[in-house]
């Protein structure tokens, strides 16, 4: 093999970055699982404060699941423009997912706000611990996102996100929709599955 | 610009830069091999000498050598080094040196990454050890605020009510940073495995190190998130007063014990694993026999990491889980005995018949085998939630993890260190020096912790600063101490070993006819690994008629070969990310907490940036 | 084996813009139903259950497609498939330790 081939050589003929962030997602959803794993086992076990029941607003934030769900729509549109070396599309989808994200996190940031001027904060009860602290990495990752994905829209103003930087896009895509599928874990789990203790257990 | 690369000529090949900022720099994965070694090495040492106050102290009934607060200080920090700051590095150098030459790969996936671990290893066991001296920075004397909660930190004795100081802080702060290093080198040395071997190099052609370091690398990225998980409930606990160990709110303490373990029984297995690849090498290269059983040593291993997932209630036997789940884990405990046995049986298949020639690496991996079945068996014996009710919190438990981690672990690292020092440096340990070494070793270990079989059953609990002179304990306690300090001067002579052989004669490139592909290249190897990279054909490259022989390496590669060069960003990174650490260390001072975490946030991010958009070629 | 590029191998299926849309609407027509059935009190004996049906459908299509899971090579499918199981086990394995169950 030719020294120039061998620089480029991979065992699979995949890119090793994609390899490489399919693997962190991975560690990512043990993250994820433990959070939600710790909310499920703590969720009837406050001992005062407010709970599920008294609080969690289901309009507001189906209309955040909504939002982000668009927000994966947007970021794959922006990919297929990227690949196409469609320029002008590629800023607007990128543009128009980054700012759903920033959506989702100013409809999150309100959610907060409001819960705690009505009794629940971070160290009121379980509820709070543990809700705070799942939804708080999860905005912790959506912010990441946005940043990411601002910076490739300031990249492809600059002119350097043609298709050959395809891959850089497809990974924050990676990024982007499994933050928003761990989303829909969380809707399903802490919003509309409020379970109560069954008593004498 | 953060890069450089390395000139290469028609008539010279391309040669590694010197100088201090050339390692500190370095991206090359045998130099960053190398750092880890020398690093983890100073670290073991120092866990070493913590285990040897330990035991003077406890050498004789009621001693008064150091006080119940600084013994607290001395066990946790010796096992937490240990197990983060020592072995794992140490297999960590070897993943770094052996893996990309053992698959014939020029450097790993990501270099960078590579170095930015290891930078951030290093740079959290310094954040963890100043722990130390760092009293007085707390209005406390010296000595005084080392993590003391054990090496486990169970709640809520962690918890700011039981422990007010920064102990603690330390300990959560320093592992959370380690986590990170450990996390990275996962990704990248799963990425390389899978992607960076040379043709023909199939799955189940890759040497056993590099497939047990594989299965290790899939419970780190697994299991080491749980942990963080875990870390940061106690982090946030401490620090703004959340309620997830909090009894008195509806929390439980034992949520932290099975995050814990969650992550700690995967991590058992990472301890080992290593080892039992360094040996799977070792045993057929000085019994001049391939490895019985090839493939099912690597389903073995595979399995153990599996089934390695399922057991972790068995460091919970005593926390009234209740029957089904006592059950389940003590079954699944005794099962995964199965597949470790067969390793055991493979390896001593692998010797049976074959033309032993016992160098100092054999006699280490010899010394794993026995010594990893005697902790084997008292591992089997915990398995039984019953007996073990009798054995947890003993010492018969610190028997038992020492005889895997010491028995096992530690004599398959120096079976290793033996084995591929010529490689890594270019001349051999002396083997006089060595069996010395090794005889004082297996000796001085087994003193230390086979009576702790026996002081355990008769009840002496663990982490206890001293005891009664009428327990019956008193010979035991002596003996080991007595272990233990002939196991320091074993480690005495192996120091001595690396400096007296520093200037003997160099060696050729496979020094004890080996069979794998990290042997076909000089001793050291060139900068660039391969000058030409192989096609394999088999499990023993070496060893076949047809295959790879030194003689196809040329010492000047035929064409042109990039070595990408060094950067500076992975080290900045991880120092940002020290600096938050610290930050975050000071949390009682709102306003130097908040700046300092926020410094550090940028110096990070900054350096991430300068990182992403370097120009680097691998 | 011959040599391979670091580009990405072309696949005979892939996702259109129309495939992408298609699977916006049905994300939000399952979004819809979920909402509905958190309202309905007649569905509350069954709906956890049901909400999960619901919600693994959309994290499948979300995994398959956006993420290109289903057309992509085997490796991906494995190396996110064995975390997310073992994830699944540690959650209802603590929620059975937790006698949650």
């Amino acid at each position: 093999m030719s020294q120039a081939a061998a620089a480029h050589y991979t065992s699979t003929g995949l890119d090793s970055r994609k390899i490489a962030f399919w693997t962190f997602i991975g560690s990512e959803c043990l993250l994820f699982g433990s959070l939600i794993a710790t909310y499920l086992v703590y969720e009837g076990r406050s001992v005062s404060g407010p709970t599920t029941h008294d609080i969690l607003n289901i309009p507001l934030t189906s209309f955040s699941t909504f939002d982000l769900l668009m927000s994966s729509l947007a970021m794959v549109l922006a990919l297929a423009a990227v690949q196409r070396g469609d320029r002008v599309k590629a800023r607007v989808a990128l543009g128009v997912t980054a700012l759903l994200g920033s959506v989702f996190l100013g409809l999150q940031a309100y959610e907060f706000t409001h819960f705690v001027r009505e009794g629940l904060g971070f160290t009121t009860n379980l509820f709070g611990s543990t809700f705070f602290t799942l939804t708080g990495f999860h905005g912790a990752h959506v912010f990441v996102g946005v940043v990411w994905l601002t910076t490739l829209l300031v990249r492809s103003f600059q002119g350097k996100l043609g298709p050959e930087k395809a891959l850089n896009v497809e990974i924050a895509g990676l990024y982007w929709h499994f933050v928003d599928v761990v989303w829909i874990v969380i809707f399903t789990v802490v919003y509309l599955i409020q379970t109560t203790p069954i008593a004498g257990t | 610009m953060g890069t450089t690369t390395i000139p290469h000529t028609e008539t010279t090949a391309p040669v590694a830069p010197t100088g201090v900022w050339s390692w500190i720099t370095t991206t090359d994965h045998k130099r960053i091999g190398v750092l880890y070694g020398v690093t983890a090495f100073i670290f073991f040492l120092l866990g070493g000498f913590e285990a040897l106050i330990i035991r003077l102290q406890l050498g004789s009934p009621n001693n008064t050598l150091v006080s119940a607060e600084v013994y607290n200080q001395l066990f946790t920090m010796h096992g937490t080094t240990m197990v983060f700051l020592a072995i794992m590095p140490l297999s960590a150098a070897f993943f770094n040196f052996i893996i990309p030459l053992q698959i014939g790969a020029r450097d790993v996936a990501f270099p960078r990454l590579n170095a930015f671990s290891y930078w951030v290893f290093l740079l959290a066991g310094l954040f963890i050890n100043f722990s130390f001296v760092a009293g007085p920075l707390f209005g406390a004397n010296g000595l005084s605020v080392a993590p003391n909660g054990g090496w486990f930190g169970y709640a809520n004795l962690t918890s700011v009510q039981y422990s007010p100081g920064p102990n603690i802080d330390f300990w959560v702060l320093g592992l959370q940073i380690l986590g990170i290093a450990s996390l990275a080198a996962g990704f990248n040395f799963i990425t390389t495995i899978i992607n960076l071997r040379a043709p023909g190099m199939k799955l189940m052609r890759m040497p056993v190190f590099t497939w047990m370091s594989f299965v290790t690398q899939f419970l780190i990225i697994t299991a080491f998130p749980v942990i963080t998980i875990g870390l940061v409930f106690l982090l946030f606990d401490r620090v703004f007063g959340t309620t997830f160990y909090n009894v008195a709110a509806g929390g439980d303490v034992l949520l932290w014990q099975h995050l814990f373990w969650l992550f700690g029984h995967p991590e058992v297995y990472i301890l080992i694993l290593p080892a039992m690849g360094i040996v799977s090498e070792v045993l057929p290269t000085f019994s001049h026999k391939p490895l019985f059983g090839y493939a099912v040593v690597v389903y073995s291993g595979v399995l153990i990491g599996v089934v390695g997932w399922g057991v972790w209630a068995h460091h919970m036997f005593a926390t009234g889980l209740g029957p089904i789940a006592d059950s389940v884990f003590s079954a699944s405990t005794m099962l995964i005995a199965v597949p470790t046995g067969v390793k055991i049986f493979n390896w001593i298949a692998t010797m049976w018949g074959g033309r032993l020639e016992f160098k100092t690496a054999m006699l280490f991996a010899v010394g794993f085998v026995s010594m990893f079945i005697i902790g084997g068996l008292s591992g089997v014996m915990h398995a039984s939630p019953p007996a073990d009710l009798q054995q947890t919190d003993t010492y018969f438990v610190v028997a038992h993890f020492h005889y895997v981690l010491f028995g096992g672990a530690i004599l398959g690292l120096f079976a290793g260190m033996y084995y591929w020092w010529p490689k890594v440096f270019g001349r051999r340990l002396r083997e006089g020096l060595g069996k010395t070494h090794f005889w004082l070793l297996l000796i001085g270990m087994n003193l230390t912790f086979f009576p702790m079989h026996f002081s355990g059953l008769l009840g002496m609990p663990r982490r206890i600063y001293t005891y009664g002179a009428d327990l019956g304990l008193n010979t035991f306690n002596l003996i080991s101490t007595i272990g233990a300090v002939v196991t320091a001067v074993a480690l005495l002579v192996f120091v001595y070993n690396i400096w007296a052989s520093r200037h003997d004669r160099e060696t050729e490139a496979n020094p004890w006819n080996a069979a794998t592909l990290e042997w076909s290249v000089s001793s050291p190897p060139p900068v660039y690994n391969f000058a030409v990279i192989p096609t394999v054909q088999s499990r023993l490259p070496l060893w076949v008629a047809d295959g790879v022989t030194p003689a196809t390496q040329p010492s000047v590669p035929p064409a042109p070969i990039h070595v990408p060069g060094g950067s500076h960003w992975p080290p900045l990174t991880a120092v940002g990310i020290l600096i938050m650490g610290v930050g975050a260390l000071l949390h009682h001072a709102f306003l130097p907490s908040l700046i300092t975490a926020l410094f550090g946030l940028a110096v990070t991010v900054v350096s991430i940036y300068r990182w992403a958009f370097e120009p680097f070629e691998v | 084996m011959s040599e391979h590029s670091t580009a990405e191998h072309t696949h005979a299926a892939h996702a259109t813009t129309m495939t992408y849309l298609v699977v916006a609407a049905i994300l939000t027509v399952i979004t819809v139903v979920e909402v509905g059935v958190f309202y309905m009190p007649a569905m509350k004996p069954v709906l956890a259950p049901v909400l999960l049906v619901l919600s693994s459908t959309k994290f499948a299509l979300v995994v398959g497609f956006y993420m290109h899971l289903r057309y992509d090579h085997n490796l991906f499918r494995a190396v996110f498939a064995l975390p997310l199981l073992i994830a699944a086990a540690v959650i209802v394995g603590l929620l059975f330790l937790f006698r949650v169950f």
